[in-house]
């Protein structure tokens, strides 16, 4: 056996590749104006326009339509916003970004032009979740900075929140990603990639509380956003964004974290499953 | 076998590729019916064939990326459904074009043949396959905006980056213009010359004639001819043809003496015989009639026409006209 068949046989070969990879993935990415637009600006794009749309403030009690009461926390919109559209991040990021651009690489043959090479399917989605990680960090410090010097929003100060937020944003991220990969098995060609893809991205954001805030949906949409993980994940990040007394807003009068992290850890799991049965190079029957 | 001379001296080389028996079948319908054939390392092997006669079929069971339903297969030793790293790193696989690749479109050539070439742990100098499959002016280029031509050549770097063994090269120049598909013969060629084994399917009769040691013709799905392009058919294939015409209308006819038949027609007719023809049949010649006999006459002749010949081998278009090749065979 040569050298340079025994490079190939070491089982961490496909380990070596992956920052390479991820380099590679990342200059595709920031190459595709509508990705940019669409996946890593958007949310930035709707803070801005909610943030500037709902000027005013709200506490807890003028949430519920109630009188104000003294002593209550009082937020503006802005603040009131942006853990939610840091939830719709991380969905797009993840989800959208992975389902549309996979489908691209399976029906633009691209897939099929890897599997000819000896790449390792792991260094691809490795490169892929890379990609993912770092755009989504990349449009979270925007976005943050976006809401703290242009519209005045809070950031918490506490170390104890960020180290949830952490736990949050990177689980919800994978769990988002995951389902990403697992939605790419869906669309049946590169073009209707965006058509499968985006709508169902859109409705989850309006039913999840991104754009319509929760305490306005009514019950049975809040019970049926319930199944879907972007509504857990906008709770977590409000958990972390907004001062405790906005706890008794949420439907279940609290913020309820350690199903927060059930649901993510499901649907991490059941999209890793969905995607490690789904994923191929080449459909060997087709 | 040119350039695994020296090798074949020291010990009898095992062929590039062999198959015995080899067969695809999706339900009733027989897409390939027991191939056997070898192919030697350093050989030029063109398959030839009209569209739904399973070539890509073969070719992709070959490759690794479709079940066999029955036969034997090697590929430098591998069984292509069980092939590793190791053997993938061996081949180049020039695919059938795709329509639509926009995914690859914002790399420039060079970006996308380094990002290719990390994958194999022998692969050429990037600059020198750019350079090699004459991209050199575009090498900073972004691969959007090549032509047709130009981007079948990328195609051919990315298989050839990893210095492999043996190249598939699946209807390479299908829509080329007759001087881009020279400018790739002369590619090939090198590339032959260099010691790679390489296997090629085309609809050009003239590109099998051109490039192959020796051609195979596969018909339904059975391999019909195998041989040299020059003697492929047999010898009787190859009696020149002389046509004419005169008051009763126009003739053909085979012989092996055509001068001693010219003169004759010429004493006859008492003058310059009209529309005189003396063709001796080629690759092309041969091919037609062959499919002429097996009652498949619907085929694309070299060059003519590009666009016929764009997606052919998917499953769904195979014809079955079997009774007529029964008869035949």
């Amino acid at each position: 056996m040569t050298t340079a068949q025994l490079t190939l046989k070491n089982p961490l070969w496909p380990y070596r590749l992956i920052p390479g990879r991820i380099g590679y993935e990342l200059r595709g990415y920031a190459r595709q104006g509508d990705t940019v637009f669409f996946t890593f600006l958007f949310p930035v794009l709707m803070y801005s326009l909610f943030a500037v749309i709902f000027s005013g403030e709200i506490s807890p009690s003028t949430a519920l339509g109630e009188p104000p009461v003294a002593g209550q926390p009082v937020i503006s919109m802005a603040t009131y916003y942006l853990p939610g559209l840091v939830a719709a991040g991380m969905l797009l990021s993840g989800l959208q970004n992975l389902a549309i651009d996979i489908a691209h690489d399976k029906h633009g043959g691209r897939l099929k032009l890897l599997a000819a090479t000896p790449m390792s399917p792991i260094t691809y989605l490795a490169g892929k979740l890379g990609q993912v990680l770092v755009t989504a960090v990349g449009q979270l410090v925007v976005l943050l900075a976006v809401a703290r010097f242009g519209f005045g929003a809070e950031l918490p100060t506490d170390p104890q929140l960020w180290l949830r937020f952490t736990w949050v944003f990177f689980g919800g991220l994978m769990a988002s990603a995951m389902l990403g990969i697992a939605l790419s098995a869906v669309p049946r060609s590169s073009r209707s990639a965006s058509a499968v893809v985006i709508p169902i991205v859109l409705v989850l954001q309006f039913l999840s509380g991104v754009y319509i805030p929760n305490f306005q949906l009514p019950a049975a949409v809040q019970a049926v956003a319930g199944f879907f993980p972007l509504a857990w994940l906008a709770q977590g990040m409000r958990s972390v964004f907004l001062p405790d007394g906005f706890a008794a807003v949420e439907s279940g009068g609290s913020w309820n974290l350690p199903a927060v992290a059930l649901v993510m850890a499901a649907w991490l799991v059941a999209g890793a499953l969905v995607a490690r049965f789904t994923f191929r190079w080449v459909r060997r029957n087709a | 076998m040119r350039s695994a001379a020296g090798q074949a001296e020291a010990m009898t080389p095992s062929p590039a590729l062999r198959t015995k028996g080899l067969q695809k079948r999706y339900g009733d319908l027989e897409v390939v019916k027991t191939l056997d054939l070898e192919i030697e390392q350093g050989e030029t092997f063109a398959l030839l064939g009209p569209n739904g006669a399973g070539k890509s079929t073969t070719v992709e069971m070959l490759e690794g990326f479709r079940h066999r339903s029955g036969g034997e297969v090697e590929v430098l030793g591998v069984d292509p459904e069980h092939g590793d790293r190791v053997w993938r790193s061996r081949l180049g696989i020039v695919l059938q074009d795709l329509p639509e690749r926009e995914a690859m479109h914002s790399f420039t050539v060079r970006e996308q043949l380094s990002e290719q070439a990390r994958y194999y742990p022998q692969a050429r100098r990037v600059s020198e396959v750019i350079d090699l499959v004459g991209l050199g002016p575009k090498a900073s280029s972004r691969i959007g905006t090549l032509s047709g031509g130009q981007r079948r050549r990328l195609d051919v770097a990315l298989a050839i980056v990893g210095r492999p063994e043996l190249l598939f090269l699946d209807e390479p120049t299908t829509g080329f213009d007759p001087e881009a598909r020279r400018e790739f013969w002369t590619l090939i060629r090198s590339l032959a010359s260099s010691g790679t084994t390489i296997v090629l399917t085309t609809h050009y009769l003239d590109e099998a004639e051109q490039l192959a040691d020796r051609v195979g013709i596969i018909v339904a799905g059975s391999l019909r001819e195998l041989g040299p392009p020059a003697t492929i058919g047999g010898a009787a294939s190859r009696t020149p043809v002389v046509t004419w015409t005169d008051e009763y209308g126009s003739h053909e006819r085979r012989t092996d003496e055509p001068a001693k038949l010219v003169a004759a027609l010429r004493d006859q007719a008492g003058g310059e015989p009209h529309h005189l023809q003396i063709r001796r049949p080629n690759l092309e010649d041969v091919y037609l009639s062959l499919l002429n006999r097996t009652g498949n006459a619907k085929v694309a002749s070299s060059g003519a026409n590009p666009n016929q010949t764009a997606n052919p081998n998917q499953t769904a278009s195979v014809e079955p006209n079997e009774p007529l090749l029964e008869a035949t065979a």
